[in-house]
């Protein structure tokens, strides 16, 4: 039966396996799943305001309020404006972190993982004590982290720098892997030498994969920054959330959350973007 | 002679047991011959032709061309593979001149001259392959005909001493087919290539070749050696020519009593009237 069939339309092309979907159902369903969480965080809420102990748990419209203020403007030295600074150098303490430690990974990680999936001396090498290294729970090395570099930026770059290297290493390893062994052949049957294998064919083949890997990567980077930032630390997203806390500012906390949410969203479209910009020859998804 | 396989076999070793893909077979290529290799699935043709492109290493036997042994791939040999495996990355123009390009940028001092002067001879043999206007395309745009095209045209950039092609039209419909037979006939004729030439299709082996290759399946051997009567450039009606008929009928006995699990017409007639 035809996809189009007209008589089949309604609510159970609605439930059809990798169905098309009507125009404007997307953005309905979208709107639906956060108007739940939106209700379901009013009700919780409302039952501990019921008790009196709104301040443990804000409304939405609270947050909302709260979060305006960040906004709209304060004159200068007014504890709103005092909270603007605030949150700007939370951002820019916890992003640039979160850089350094990319950065760091990325250009261990990308050559590393290059090498393992295409030499396989490399990869009997560094395959195994990869797979080891990542079962190691990245938590338990703050105590060590901490004893060997301090208490400075050197250990939080570190733990997010380790939370993530070797995941990438794999991952930039198995992409290496997955180039077909028939482009291979025919770069050496044009004259091609091992290392323009590498090179001008396995580089370039596994490159939009590897660009994906590591916008996962970024992504686990802004979560391990927050379990670095909750141990030691005196500004960062992850260090306000547990100061606010010590003060019941619920309000806050719920801001800060939606701001990492964002920035994570963000980051996100930002790297489909250049994906998109930097691998036109790519059938398009 | 030009180019020669001497004693090639191939033998599968795993752990349990060995497989013996390639009975030692010898095949001599002279030069602007059109030697086709034909055979069932899993006669070994294709393994033949990676060897004889240094893709694989042979059990036994020497690869040789003008004299020299060759172990390895190299660029003399030219390859063109059934599912085109030409470069995602790259537009049509700059797959054509992936070879020279590699061989300029090997040198340590080379001009932007170099690179414009391959421009223009990658956009030679791509008006040859009337791919004009599909020059700054990639591949994933073109039609499979289309990348076949731009495949022997970045094969023959290479300038290779022997062309070796594994299928090559295997993927394709029907009259894209012959459209292709005919173009690489004419090509072969006009650049005066070499060309070993891997099938299952009898009817294209014959059309193409000088000589067929007939090979039989587990283990893989040459069975018969047949020299194909007509001239260079044959037209594509040849394929009605009662001569050609009369081949194409001996290669199709030939090749279904070297076939083992064939299906039987009779019995498949009697099993279905005993499930009727």
């Amino acid at each position: 039966m035809s996809v189009t069939d007209p008589t089949r339309r309604g609510v159970i092309e609605l439930l059809r396996p990798r169905g098309t979907l009507p125009s404007a159902v997307p953005w309905l369903a979208a709107a639906l799943g956060f108007g739940l969480l939106l209700l379901a965080w009013h009700l919780a809420s409302a039952s501990y305001a019921s008790a009196g102990r709104e301040v443990l748990f804000p409304s939405p419209a609270t947050v909302w309020e709260t979060a305006t203020g960040y906004l709209v403007g304060a004159e200068r030295g007014s504890a709103r404006a005092e909270d603007r600074a605030t949150l700007a150098t939370d951002l820019a303490a916890s992003f640039g972190r979160v850089l350094a430690a990319f950065l760091l990974a990325t250009a261990v990680a990308v050559p590393l993982g290059v090498l393992t999936g295409s030499l396989p001396v490399f990869e009997k090498l560094l395959q195994p004590l990869s797979e080891f290294v990542r079962y190691v729970p990245v938590p338990a090395l703050i105590p060590l982290l901490i004893v060997v570099f301090g208490i400075g930026e050197t250990p939080k770059i570190m733990l997010i720098f380790l939370g993530t290297v070797f995941q990438l290493l794999l991952m930039v390893a198995d992409e290496i892997r997955r180039v077909a062994d028939e482009l291979l052949s025919a770069c050496y049957t044009l004259g091609g030498q091992w290392d323009e294998a590498i090179t001008k064919i396995l580089l370039p083949a596994a490159a939009p994969g590897i660009f994906d890997a590591m916008r996962l990567c970024q992504g686990w980077a802004w979560t391990w920054l927050i379990v670095a930032e909750l141990v030691a630390a005196n500004e960062g997203m992850g260090f306000r959330i547990l100061r606010y806390q010590r003060f019941l500012l619920t309000d806050k906390i719920f801001v800060y959350l939606i701001i990492l949410g964002l920035v994570g969203l963000m980051m996100d479209l930002l790297f489909r973007l250049a994906y998109r910009a930097l691998f036109r020859w790519q059938t398009p998804r | 002679m030009f180019f020669r396989l001497t004693d090639i076999s191939k033998v599968y070793r795993s752990r349990r047991a060995s497989v013996t893909a390639l009975e030692p077979v010898s095949v001599d290529v002279a030069p602007r011959d059109f030697v086709s290799l034909i055979g069932p699935s899993g006669c070994g043709k294709s393994t033949l032709l990676a060897i004889a492109a240094g893709l694989e290493p042979p059990t036994t036997g020497t690869v040789e061309l003008e004299g020299r042994i060759l172990r390895h791939p190299g660029r003399e040999r030219g390859m063109v593979f059934q599912n085109y495996t030409l470069f995602p990355w790259l537009t049509v123009r700059e797959n054509v001149c992936f070879a020279q390009r590699l061989r300029v940028n090997r040198r340590a001092a080379h001009s932007k001259g170099e690179h414009s002067s391959l421009a223009a001879a990658a956009d030679h043999l791509i008006a040859i392959m009337g791919l004009e206007k599909f020059a700054d395309r990639y591949p994933r745009e073109l039609s499979g005909g289309m990348k076949q095209r731009v495949a022997i045209a970045r094969a023959l950039a290479n300038k290779p001493r022997l062309l070796l092609m594994d299928e090559p039209f295997g993927a394709l419909d029907a009259q894209t087919r012959e459209e292709m037979q005919e173009l690489v006939l004419l090509l072969s004729l006009h650049e005066s290539c070499t060309i070993l030439f891997v099938t299952h299709d009898i009817e294209e082996a014959l059309y193409l070749s000088n000589r067929v290759l007939v090979f039989s399946a587990h283990p893989g051997r040459i069975i018969e050696e047949i020299t194909v009567p007509f001239p260079a450039d044959r037209p594509l009606d040849t394929k009605l020519d009662p001569e050609f008929l009369q081949l194409k009928r001996h290669l199709l006995d030939l090749l279904h009593s070297g076939s083992r699990q064939r299906l039987e017409r009779e019995d498949l007639l009697a099993r279905l009237r005993a499930a009727a």
